[in-house]
């Protein structure tokens, strides 16, 4: 038998995106069906590294960064736990004069911004961070830190299924069809009609995206993270380096998790496993940079699966073809700190059909020049049955 | 054409070692890697050195099977590709990664037979982490391998074949066993009727176990439960109930264990698929008669493909083998291949009435007291789990190991995994096959950040 | 107070060693778990209780035996055969001791 379900939104993708949207809109008093193909947060958005870092964005992402960079210290209000959230300061390291001249170039293009970012030289790298080995020095941004992602993520869901929206996991959206005034999505023994639909299904988007005929160029990326046994407590603050390589972060607990390197699709591309190859790269590029990790041992790795767009910016915003519909995702890598401000962007545009951050540069049609953007107004809707044109 | 890359066998125990012997009589030259120090497993396990025992004072009723088979390996020599003290810690596309002495190496293989073996299934009692609590198997290979007895009063405590064997051979070794505790009732003793027309030798051989134990002094109680050990810093004693009771024993040292469960992180690393065995209330790889696994070239072997035993990994070894020679082409014995099924299928009903006589008390894992310790690795409580389970509404284990970190440490969910499952699936109301099962993430084993890499020695492609 | 007993191989080769900086006496064919184990009752404390762990499986599964050597070094205890002059630290922990 199928069960039939009509709500205001409904959500394909159960990630960070679409369950702090589902947890905003709810907070609207929208009706909201957020479906997972799966789990909650079990893809990308419960596996990345963890890193809640605006340092290093491009200017284009800092306003909604900042508006992110809000929420996190109200997770414990918003979603009942903290996330393990650390404040800890984010510090980007120079292996170049090259590359420190590219930091302090950054620092001044984004100071607008105030992200306080303070430039650190060899010399106090040892001595404030105990950072040794082969860098020049580096960017410290103070407000950024880290967070357990598999905590953050299903703890989005699990409250936006406490407020009222209908979380329905291992449900995989099979058909989407736009009808007059609002959408059908079909499940299995499942049929959803909606008003708006949010495409935000991370690297399953494209193919929705398709579905309305918005084709992007979409790939599909996989890190690679390794984490250690837990270690006496020596790496305070979150760290990246210029160029990319390696980033790693110490928990509370003690483990430190190092992430660089790509990880391989699996023979099901929905899935995929650290190279042996690249763990072995970033294992000894970590123990030489860090004299603790030197004795240390590795206990897991682990991989996930993330939309990365040619641009590296994400798509967020309304369709450029079909009312009602928005499309958040293609975080290429870079989405854990900035998607509860994405969803509370997206509740907005789904009540207002506008949105006080700017999100221009994300729209889905700059794959698509010969279309023209879309009249988000079309989609707007607010709580209730009417629709609204402002 | 390239010449193609041997095959691998991963562990040197019983199913290892008759893989690796059938396959150098067809010619081949096979790769075995093995954590152990020296071939035999952990059932044959031998000393690090030369202790004064000979093979019966170490493996008792055992001794022939194990000094033929050790005897057997040795004997292959060089036909083998032996390497000892080596961990297997990756798999991917027709390569292992493997660890030695801090050196990491890439092997490249054509055909894998995974013989990882088996050990201890526990569920978590209080106080089983104080220093005094092994495994049975633990308490077993400090006797056998190592000359030592874990306690100078000691109790055996659980469930399982095992749990009389280790007991009987502390007693013989002259330690006190002040008790062993059985979670079995009499009734569950009953299948031994149905093993005894199967193996009237290995049944009335734990009976007169029971009955020596009993006449020289142990207590042999069954149909125990409300286990708790208890002690400053290290065990002092062990409470248990039986029949609404409580009762106390003191003792300085206890093995425990609830039967054994699979080694199966290469199988899954393996791309191997599972499914839900009911008997052994675990998800295990899926194979054929044969030893064929879902994928192509990879066969399994012995108790890390499902609890049967030393007896039938031996068999279990050589039939993995045979069909690992006739998918490559080559003569393949199949009138004894016939034959080795046929003594496996037996040997399967046995073991289907040990189990049943030694069931396993699923229920302790779904009763674990709130403030028990789940997961030793991380220090996670019974409690913490049932609470991330209410507050997180989660119905599958992995997505409780990614919001509590049970099974995220360094033994990866070998200890507490059977536990975790139980509990989710009686708080969730839910069949324990339902609850899914903790995927394996390499590395299968703790390694160095800090290894050295070893230049592929092989050079060859291997063959697709 | 030793947690194992030895029986056999009371008379090997005698393998100097020291927990904690105290000079000990190990057996030839003695694992790490088993040399400190016959003289005391900890190998590790819990990096987040604090509390005594001395193994448990004693077939390198369950992890819990993993120890420090003075120079950083950590190894598995049940596998790892004692060797002359290691120097081995049961105090430290994690945040503790």
């Amino acid at each position: 038998m199928t069960r039939r379900i009509d709500c205001d939104v409904a959500i394909i993708g159960g990630g960070l995106v679409g369950s702090s949207s589902a947890l905003a809109l709810r907070g609207m008093g929208f009706t909201v069906t957020l479906l997972d193909k799966g789990f909650c947060g079990a893809q990308a958005s419960g596996v990345n590294y963890g890193g809640v870092r605006r340092q290093g964005r491009p200017p284009e992402q800092l306003s909604l960064s900042q508006r992110s960079h809000a929420i996190w210290p109200r997770l414990q209000q918003l979603i009942g736990i903290d996330g393990e959230f650390l404040r800890s300061g984010h510090l980007k390291l120079a292996r170049s004069a090259a590359d420190l001249a590219s930091l302090e170039q950054y620092a001044a293009d984004v100071a607008p911004f105030g992200l306080d970012l303070e430039l650190v030289g060899h010399n106090q790298l040892s001595e404030r961070f105990g950072i040794g080995g082969d860098v020049v020095g580096g960017s410290f941004c103070p407000g950024d830190g880290h967070a357990n992602p598999r905590l953050v993520a299903t703890a989005f869901a699990a409250a936006a299924r406490r407020a009222g929206a209908e979380v329905l996991e291992n449900t995989k959206v099979l058909g989407a069809t736009r009808l007059s005034g609002g959408f059908a999505l079909e499940a299995e023994g499942l049929g959803v009609t909606a008003r708006i639909v949010i495409n935000s299904a991370g690297a399953w988007a494209d193919s929705f995206a398709s579905v309305f005929g918005e084709p992007v160029p979409l790939e599909r990326t996989y890190p690679s993270m390794i984490v250690t046994e837990p270690l006496d407590p020596f790496l305070g603050v979150n760290i990246g380096i210029e160029g990319g390589g390696i980033y790693a972060r110490q928990v509370t607990r003690g483990n430190v998790v190092v992430g660089g390197e790509r990880a391989a699709p699996l023979d099901d591309p929905d899935y995929s496993r650290p190279r042996s190859d690249g763990v072995l790269t970033i294992m000894q590029r970590a123990s030489e940079l860090f004299g603790p990790l030197r004795h240390a041992q590795a206990i897991r790795f682990w991989s996930g699966t993330e939309a990365t767009m040619p641009d590296r910016n994400p798509v967020i915003g309304p369709s450029a073809t079909t009312p009602g519909l928005f499309h958040a995702f293609g975080f290429s890598g870079a989405g854990f700190q900035i998607a509860p401000g994405v969803g509370e962007v997206l509740a907005e545009l789904v009540r207002d059909g506008e949105t006080s951050t700017p999100i221009a540069p994300f729209a889905i049609t700059r794959f698509s020049p010969a279309s023209q953007p879309g009249d988000a107004s079309q989609a707007a809707m607010t709580t209730g049955s009417k629709e609204t044109s402002p | 054409m390239a010449e193609r890359a041997p095959p691998l066998i991963v562990g040197a125990g019983p199913a290892g070692i008759r893989a690796a012997m059938t396959l150098v009589a067809a010619g081949l030259r096979p790769i075995v890697i093995d954590e152990g120090y020296a071939c035999g497993g952990q059932i044959y396990r031998q000393p690090l050195s030369p202790d004064g025992r000979d093979a019966q004072a170490r493996y008792g009723s055992e001794a022939a099977k194990a000094t033929r088979l050790q005897r057997d390996f040795a004997a292959l020599g060089a036909q083998v590709d032996y390497r000892p003290n080596t961990l297997l810690w990756n798999l991917r596309d027709a390569s292992a990664d493997s660890l030695r002495d801090g050196v990491s190496q890439r092997i490249l293989h054509d055909g894998l037979i995974l013989a990882t073996g088996a050990t201890d299934r526990v569920l978590p009692l209080p106080g089983w982490t104080l220093p005094g609590v092994f495994t049975l198997g633990g308490a077993q290979i400090a006797l056998k391998a190592q000359g030592c007895a874990i306690g100078k009063r000691v109790v055996f405590a659980g469930s399982g074949p095992l749990l009389y064997l280790v007991a009987w051979q502390y007693m013989k070794a002259g330690v006190e066993v002040a008790a062993v505790l059985d979670a079995a009732p009499l009734s569950a003793k009953l299948h031994l009727l149905r093993a005894l027309p199967l193996a009237p030798d290995i049944v009335l051989r734990g009976l007169r176990m029971a009955a020596e134990l009993a006449l020289h002094g142990t207590q042999v109680q069954l149909g125990v439960s409300g286990l708790r050990i208890e002690g400053e810093g290290r065990v002092a004693r062990i409470v248990y109930q039986t029949g609404g009771r409580r009762h106390a024993i003191a003792c300085d040292g206890i093995g425990y264990g609830l039967n054994l469960r699979s080694e199966t992180q290469a199988a899954d690393l393996a791309g191997c698929a599972f499914r839900f065995d009911p008997r052994d209330r675990a998800h295990l790889p899926v194979r054929d008669s044969s030893g064929r696994s879902s994928v192509a070239g990879v066969y399994l072997a012995g108790d890390g493909a499902r609890i049967a035993g030393a007896d039938a990994a031996e068999l279990a070894g050589e039939r993995a083998a045979l069909a690992l020679l006739e998918d490559r082409g080559l003569p393949h014995a199949p009138a004894r291949a016939a034959s080795l099924e046929r003594r496996l299928v037996r040997i399967g009903r046995l073991r289907d009435a040990l189990e049943a006589a030694f069931p396993f008390p699923a229920h302790w894992g779904a009763d674990i007291a709130d403030d028990t310790l789940l997961c030793r690795c991380e220090d996670i409580s019974a409690g913490d789990a049932r609470r991330a389970i209410g507050h997180f509404s989660l119905t599958d284990v992995n997505r409780l190991k990614a919001v509590t970190r049970i099974g995220m440490g360094r033994c990866q969910g070998r200890m507490c995994g059977a536990a975790a499952a139980e509990l989710l699936a009686a708080q969730t109301g839910r069949d324990i096959g339902a609850v899914g099962r903790l995927r394996a993430q390499a590395p299968i084993k703790p390694i160095p950040l800090a290894m050295s890499l070893s230049v592929d020695e092989r050079q060859h492609d291997p063959a697709h | 107070m030793p947690l194992l007993h030895r029986l056999v191989r009371t008379d090997s080769a005698v393998i100097f060693f020291t927990i904690d900086g105290v000079p000990c006496e190990g057996r030839a064919g003695d694992t790490v778990l088993t040399a400190v184990l016959c003289h005391t009752d900890r190998l590790r404390h819990s990096e987040f209780s604090g509390e005594p762990r001395a193994g448990f499986c004693q077939m390198g599964a369950c992890q819990d035996c993993w120890v420090q050597l003075a120079s950083g070094e950590r190894l598995r205890a049940c596998t790892t055969p004692l060797a002359e002059g290691m120097h081995i630290v049961t105090t430290r922990g994690r945040s503790h001791g």
